[in-house]
Formats: structure tokens, C-alpha cells, sequence
């Protein structure tokens, strides 16, 4: 076996007091594949980064050819042949397509640039991956798989000995994918490294020869593709027990009664057809991969995007919701993943944040002050939330207390069902058991409650019953028993519900 | 006022920060100055003199406040209100055959100018809200269309209200209640309207919200275009309440009214403590602004000591240091 050209060795890396890779060592060989997987949040993109020089190793060494390299910047790594393809693309949006693949780099003869050159290149390395855009368009104009396309060219361009590809298949059709597959294979048998994250199995039994499954921060198993199997991978990237940090699930009580019918709803461009009911005292998890539609579809139920449904049906009565306050009057409420871009106004008091979605309920014309300090004081009551004065700027606060006092304002409303997304995303354990047991006791007194998230034992530890998406659609649904881990990243990867099933 | 006081302890242990007392202390040390350079500075005639001056930018720069803390800007409210008060005139001395010199005449015009001050903001807020074009481009534009379109009014020169209606319509601007004068009377209930909504009203706490972040205030359930809108229609309405005022005064209206209005509104805000990129905002501060400006420039004319050409460079100091304040003062907070 070659020597690995690039190489991770206990490679450590944090971000501030949070450690997200703890130890990771990896190998990349000139001429071989490398399928990179792990569910959301494993490190994956992380470890690419350092791998890169896009962000600098905590403690770890890299080394490139056997000898340790530090690349103080993406340019260095770039300058020594590894090229990294983010999942957001890093193109200049403005700029066209040519003038992107020479971006740094431009051709020059004497003081001007080389037009006729870049022009003849740039067709040829845009004939290669078979993308029929033409040179001079600006990339803002480019479709999602055309601009993946552009990225490949450019790194064609760049003569690359190590490729790094960041979910290249993620915005692709299957065609699409097909046609960077040829190029990835044509890109191996030149003696090209070739590193790739994916979460559709099928394609990285297809195309890669070594898998590196990583689970928290770690790389737990690394073997030749053609040893595991698609539901061997699946098991691998999961398989952790469920501690007590989920309070005791409750049964839902056969005839409780249906809070709200979902018939049809569709999300254009990211769900379709979703349909789903929610009982009083239920806890519906959603799981899925990022960018299945999860989050979309449940903007789109509150009227926070343009949705259509069928029907949509709210303790027994059909509703129409067209926008946010259609939602709310009817007792639907929805806690936003991204607390800090929509959820929270970091520059104001949490007094002003606490009430902004409920502040009709305090006072008429003129706001009740009075009514909006009792209102604090019980939230930092009911929510423990910490704050050293209670005029903080809510941006000073930590992630956990922002959490909380995101729930006490949605709460304001006093929601009937309450879609919460994300609920726990990067706050501490303690924090996260204060909300699982305030998300159980809701649900104990009637209410019904869907919760959105990637980390799968929060949904196994708190649901009720799962609805898993897949690319825009409810793949699956699993209640009882049958919520596993397994069991999710089957349907959310598309393998199937059980292998039984499958191989029939 | 119990509920001011549960607060009050926690709030007055530390001393406001400079961004609050930073214009407050300028206003101060300008009427020191004053005092001490002209001793007609502090009179009645003085004073009411400088007050009725600022009423105009004032109150339109009232309104400018709501527009900039809900993350807007309007260029064009100088033009407009040069456009309002050639068209006012315009309308006025065609009814004055059928009206005749009189009240209703004199209410035909201030409804002109109501009106179509609240058109004119409601077409900068459609184009910047329904059709999603930055405010900056939309008031540019309009500032050129309206000043144009005075200028083609007066055909080049200016506009003049017929001498009756205008002897008839002067006390608008001269005359008052116990000797202060309506546009000051005007100036003030604008102002407090305006610190109450943007303080107290759930208006004012949606600009701020919208100002300050656009994804926050839709996600928690606040209509973001409608209060832009609301923003740009009261500014406009301020406009016309101004032209109003302002019309009385000189009885015309030409290609060179209103200049340059929009910058010193804005700069009153700024000066003020609003916050340029919204989210914040504060009336009152405002008031301050507009009385800052107005100082320099009476102060400048009262005595010798710099020559009044030098009038717009003190202020384009004040601006910057005053924005320099402002951010000081979020570095701490």
C-alpha cells in the first residue's frame, strides 16, 4: 500500500470551551477514494477543514508527505495541492464563471491578463465535467449543481493532488452525480487523493474504496468499502445508549383527542406532500438529515414561508394559515432553530425580546410595562435563567439562558401546539435536561409538541412517535419499540425501514 | 407611575453612558456659549426665533427617527416638501376664484398637503417594501422627481401664493398662543406624540425590532413590511405638516426650497443617538439634534468670533464625533 499523502494524527480541535474533535487521525492515499461519513455534527466538515488549512488543528499534528506541515492560511494548502470544496460554495458571486476558476490565479502575458488562454482553458476544464454554462456567466446566475460544477472545474484547474469535497452530491441530481463521478474516477487514475463526504450510502459504496466512519468528534472505524455493507455503515455512524437525560416518556392516551391534522402540505422547493397528525400529549419527534425539508415545512405550517396544504386542521376545525399570526391565533407556535439570526434580538434587553411576539397581551396602545416586568420575572423563574442583571444585553447571555429565554418567549403566546426546532443545539447538558423536562411536562398538560432535531437520541429520548424526511418527503414513520437509531438513518439515508424489507 | 419604579434602582446605579449624555452636555455648552458671546442670545426673541427655525427640520426629522430605526432612510423628504409646497400653492391660488380668501381655502391647502405628503410616502414604502429596492436608490430617485417636477411647476422660478391668501395665511407661522408660535406648538406635540409611540406604543417597540433585525421581527410575528411602510407614510404626513408651516412663511415655493432638508434631518437623528443602521432609536434625542444645528448656526450669526461660512463644517464635526459617541458607547454596553 502507498504511503498516505496526507495525513491527520490526534488531531484535536475546539471551538472556544467546546471540544469537537478529540483525537482524529486519518489517512489519504494519491490514487484512492476516501468516503468520509458520520451523522450531523460527528466532525466531518471539521476535520476536512483542518485537513485543508481552511482552520488550524487544536493540538494534532498534519502531515503531508510524511513530513508535519501548519498551513497558516487556505492559500498555502491550496499552493502545496490540496483543494477543499465547501459545502457552501466559495465563489465569487459576481464575478463569471472564468474569471472564478483563475480567481488568484489569474494567466498573464507580460503586465495583462491572458484572456485567450483562460477563455481556452476554462472551456476545456468545463468540457471535462461535461457543464454546458458558458464562461461568461456570473455565477449569482448559476444553478445550485452548475456552480458545484464550476468548483470542480476550478479545482481541475488548480492541478490538485489532494481533492477534498465537502457532500459534492448534496445539491446534485442523479445524472449530475453520475457525470462527477466519471471525473472523480478520471481524477484517481491520474494518482489524485480524493477525500469526500456523503450521507447517501449508496453512492459511497458506489465510488469510494476506503470509508472512515466518524461518530462524535472521533474516527471509530476505517475499512475497505467492499468490507461493509450499506447497513453495516448505518450501525456504525450510530449505536450509543440513551442515558436518563430524557425524562420518563408518557403514554398517550388512545382517545386523546387529535390537536392538529396536516394533509398535503407543501413547501415549494423544499417539501411536498406532508401529511401528519399530532395528538394532545404527544411528543411527534421529526428527524431527518439538514436540508431534508424539516425545518422548511414547519415555516411553511406556520406561515413564516409560502406553503399550500391540502388541509390543515386545528382542533378539529379547518384553518387557513397564510402568515405568522394566522398561526398564532390559533395556539401554533414555532421555536426557530437559529436563535441567534431569528430567534433573539442580541442588541436588545430580554425584557423587549421576551414579550416582541406576544406584545399585543401586554397592554393596549400604549405597552404595559408593568405587565412586561412581571411577565421577566416569572420567566427567569420558570426558565432558571441566569443573568447577571436584568437589563443584560440578551447577546451576552450564554447559549443555554438564550435557549431558555427563546422557550418563555414563544411561550408568551401561550401555544396549544408548539413545533420546537432544534430545541438543544449547542448548549450544555444541564441545560438540555431543563428543556427536556420542561418540553415532558407540556405534553403531560395537554398540549402537543413536535420536535425537530438532528441529534437522534433526542428524538428517541423524547418522542413519542418519529416522522423521519427525506429529501422534501416523510420517508417513514416509527413509533413505539421500533424508534431506534438504526431504524432512522435507514429512511433518512433512503437504505430502507429494515434490511429484511429491503432484501425482499 | 409604580411601574417606572421597580425598575428605577437597578437602572440609575450607573451613570447614563455617553451616548446619552454626549449630546445633552453639547446642547449645554452651546447655550453656555451663546450666553456668554451675545446677551441677546438667551432673549425671548431670540429663542423663539431659533425654536420656529428648527420646528421645520424637526418635525420632519421626528418622522426621519421612526424611518431610520426601523432600519430605513429617506432622501427625499426636502424635495418632497419643496414639491408639497409648490403644489399646495398651486392649488390654493386656482381655488381661490370659488373659495375666496378664507378659512376653507386655507384647509383646502393643509388637506393638499397632508395628502399628498402621505401619497409620497406611501410610494417610497411600496417601492422599498412590495418591490424590495434599497431605500437609499428609491429616495434618490424620488428626490430627483420631485425636485424636478417643482421646478417644472414654477417653470424655472417660483411659485407665489396670490398676496391676499398669503396676508390671510400668515398668522400661521407668526402668530400663536401666549406668545409662542404655532409652528413651536406644532413642533412640540409632534414631539411628544412621537416619544410615547416610539417609547411606550407597540409601534415603536416593531420599528425597533425590524431595525434591528429583519429574520427576528417576521419570526416573532411582526409584519416588517407594514411597519416600513408605516414608517415612510407617517414620515411623509410629517412632511406635509411641515410644508404647512413652512408655506406662511415666505408664501412660496421654488427649485431651491427645501435644500439639503434630508441631510440635516438625518443628521439631527444621528446626532441624537439613533442608531444609522437602525434598531434603536430615540425621539427626544432627536429634538436635541435638531436644536444642536440650529444653535451653531444662530450662534455663528450672533457673534464674530467664526465666520458663519465655517457654519457647515462645526456641524460636520458634531456628526462625527457624535457617531464616534455611539460607538464607544456599544462597545462598552
Amino acid at each position: 500500500m502507498t504511503e498516505p499523502v496526507l495525513s491527520l494524527r490526534n488531531v484535536h480541535k475546539s471551538f472556544g470551551p467546546v471540544e469537537v474533535l478529540h483525537g482524529v487521525d486519518l489517512d489519504i492515499r494519491a490514487g484512492e477514494v476516501l468516503a468520509l461519513i458520520g451523522e450531523n455534527g460527528a466532525g466531518k466538515s471539521t476535520a476536512m477543514k483542518c485537513l485543508a488549512g481552511y482552520q488550524p488543528a487544536s493540538s494534532g499534528r498534519i502531515l503531508l508527505d510524511g513530513e508535519e506541515v501548519s498551513f497558516a492560511s487556505l492559500h498555502e494548502g491550496e499552493a502545496a495541492g490540496i483543494v477543499l470544496i465547501h459545502q457552501e460554495f466559495n465563489l465569487a458571486e459576481q464575478l463569471t464563471v472564468e474569471q472564478n476558476i483563475f480567481l488568484g490565479r489569474e494567466l498573464r502575458r507580460g503586465l495583462l491578463l491572458d484572456k485567450a488562454e483562460m477563455r481556452r482553458r476554462s472551456r476545456e476544464y468545463l468540457a471535462r465535467v461535461k457543464c454546458r454554462v458558458d464562461p461568461d456567466t456570473p455565477v449569482s446566475k448559476l444553478s445550485n449543481s452548475d456552480k458545484q460544477m464550476v468548483e470542480i472545474a476550478k479545482a481541475l484547474g488548480r492541478d490538485a493532488r489532494v481533492l477534498i469535497m465537502d457532500e459534492p452530491t448534496a445539491v446534485l441530481t442523479n445524472a449530475e452525480a453520475a457525470i462527477l463521478f466519471e471525473q472523480v474516477e478520471a481524477l484517481r487514475a491520474t494518482g489524485t487523493a480524493i477525500v469526500f463526504t456523503s450521507h447517501k450510502l449508496g453512492e459511497v459504496k458506489q465510488i469510494a474504496d476506503r470509508v472512515s466512519v466518524m461518530r462524535d468528534g472521533m474516527v471509530v472505524q476505517t475499512a475497505p468499502v467492499q468490507d461493509m455493507s450499506e447497513d453495516q455503515m448505518a450501525t456504525a455512524m450510530v449505536g450509543r445508549d440513551v442515558s436518563d437525560l430524557y425524562p420518563a416518556k408518557a403514554e398517550v392516551a388512545a382517545d386523546a383527542p387529535v390537536l392538529l391534522r396536516v394533509d398535503g402540505l407543501d413547501v415549494p422547493g423544499f417539501a411536498e406532500g406532508v401529511s401528519f397528525a399530532l395528538r394532545a400529549g404527544e411528543i411527534l419527534g421529526i428527524a431527518g438529515l439538514v436540508g431534508s425539508g424539516r425545518t422548511e415545512a414547519m415555516e411553511g405550517l406556520c406561515g413564516l414561508r409560502i406553503a399550500r396544504a391540502d388541509r390543515t386542521e386545528i382542533a378539529g376545525q379547518s384553518v387557513q394559515i397564510r402568515k405568522p399570526s394566522d398561526a398564532l391565533r390559533h395556539r401554533l407556535c414555532y421555536l426557530t432553530e437559529d436563535r441567534k439570526l431569528r430567534g433573539l434580538l442580541l442588541d436588545k434587553g430580554m425584557r423587549e425580546n421576551l414579550t416582541l411576539q406576544a406584545l399585543a397581551r401586554f397592554g393596549g396602545l400604549l405597552i404595559d410595562q408593568k405587565a412586561e416586568d412581571a411577565a421577566l420575572t416569572r420567566a427567569i423563574r420558570e426558565f432558571d435563567i441566569r443573568a447577571g442583571r436584568r437589563d443584560v444585553r440578551v447577546g451576552n447571555l450564554s447559549g443555554g439562558n438564550q435557549q431558555k429565554l427563546l422557550l418563555a418567549k414563544v411561550m408568551q403566546s401561550e401555544p396549544q401546539i408548539l413545533i420546537v426546532d432544534e430545541p438543544t443545539r449547542g448548549i450544555d447538558i444541564g441545560t438540555k435536561q431543563q428543556i427536556y423536562a420542561f418540553l415532558s411536562d407540556l405534553a403531560a398538560s395537554g398540549h402537543g409538541i413536535v420536535v425537530i432535531s438532528s441529534e437522534m437520541q433526542e428524538i428517541i429520548g423524547l418522542a413519542n412517535r418519529v416522522l423521519v424526511m427525506r429529501q422534501g418527503r416523510i420517508a417513514g414513520e416509527l413509533a413505539g419499540e421500533a424508534i431506534t437509531e438504526e431504524a432512522i438513518v435507514r429512511h433518512a439515508v433512503g437504505v430502507g425501514a429494515d434490511p429484511k424489507e429491503r432484501a425482499a | 407611575m409604580a411601574s417606572e419604579t421597580v425598575n428605577m434602582p437597578e437602572r440609575r446605579r450607573k451613570l447614563p453612558s455617553m451616548s446619552v449624555l454626549g449630546p445633552v452636555i453639547a446642547l449645554l455648552v452651546l447655550v453656555a456659549i451663546g450666553a456668554m458671546m451675545n446677551p441677546n442670545f438667551l432673549g425671548a426673541g431670540n429663542i423663539t426665533n431659533v425654536l420656529a427655525r428648527s420646528a421645520f427640520i424637526g418635525i420632519i426629522a421626528v418622522g426621519m427617527t421612526f424611518v431610520i430605526t426601523a432600519g430605513g432612510l429617506d432622501l427625499s423628504v426636502g424635495s418632497m416638501a419643496a414639491f408639497i409646497a409648490g403644489l399646495m400653492i398651486l392649488v390654493m391660488n386656482a381655488a381661490l376664484p370659488v373659495l375666496g380668501v378664507g378659512v376653507p381655502i386655507i384647509l383646502l391647502g393643509m388637506a393638499t398637503a397632508l395628502i399628498a405628503g402621505l401619497l409620497a410616502g406611501l410610494l417610497n414604502g411600496f417601492l422599498i417594501t412590495t418591490l424590495g429596492i434599497e431605500a437609499f436608490i428609491v429616495t434618490l430617485g424620488t428626490m430627483g422627481i420631485y425636485r424636478s417636477l417643482v421646478t417644472w411647476l414654477a417653470d424655472g422660478g417660483t411659485l407665489s401664493l396670490d398676496f391676499g391668501l398669503r396676508t390671510f395665511y400668515r398668522p400661521v407661522y407668526f402668530d400663536g398662543i401666549l406668545g409662542v408660535s404655532w409652528p413651536i406648538i406644532v413642533f412640540a406635540l409632534v414631539v411628544i406624540i412621537g416619544e410615547v409611540v416610539m417609547s411606550r406604543a407597540r409601534f415603536g417597540r416593531h420599528c425597533a425590532a425590524t431595525g434591528s433585525s429583519e429574520h427576528v421581527a417576521h419570526y416573532s410575528n411582526v409584519n416588517v413590511n407594514r411597519t416600513r411602510l408605516a414608517t415612510y407614510a407617517m414620515l411623509g404626513v410629517l412632511v406635509g405638516v411641515a410644508t404647512i408651516m413652512y408655506v406662511p412663511r415666505l408664501g412660496s415655493a421654488s427649485a431651491s426650497t427645501g435644500v439639503l432638508w434630508e441631510l440635516e434631518a438625518i443628521a439631527a437623528v444621528i446626532i441624537g443617538g439613533t442608531v444609522l443602521k437602525g434598531g434603536f432609536g430615540r425621539v427626544w434625542g432627536t429634538v436635541i439634534g435638531v436644536l444642536i444645528l440650529s444653535l451653531i448656526d444662530n450662534i455663528l450669526n450672533l457673534t464674530d468670533l467664526v465666520s458663519p461660512y465655517l457654519n457647515g463644517a462645526i456641524q460636520g464635526v458634531i456628526i462625527i464625533l457624535a457617531v464616534i459617541l455611539q460607538r464607544e458607547a456599544k462597545a462598552k454596553g
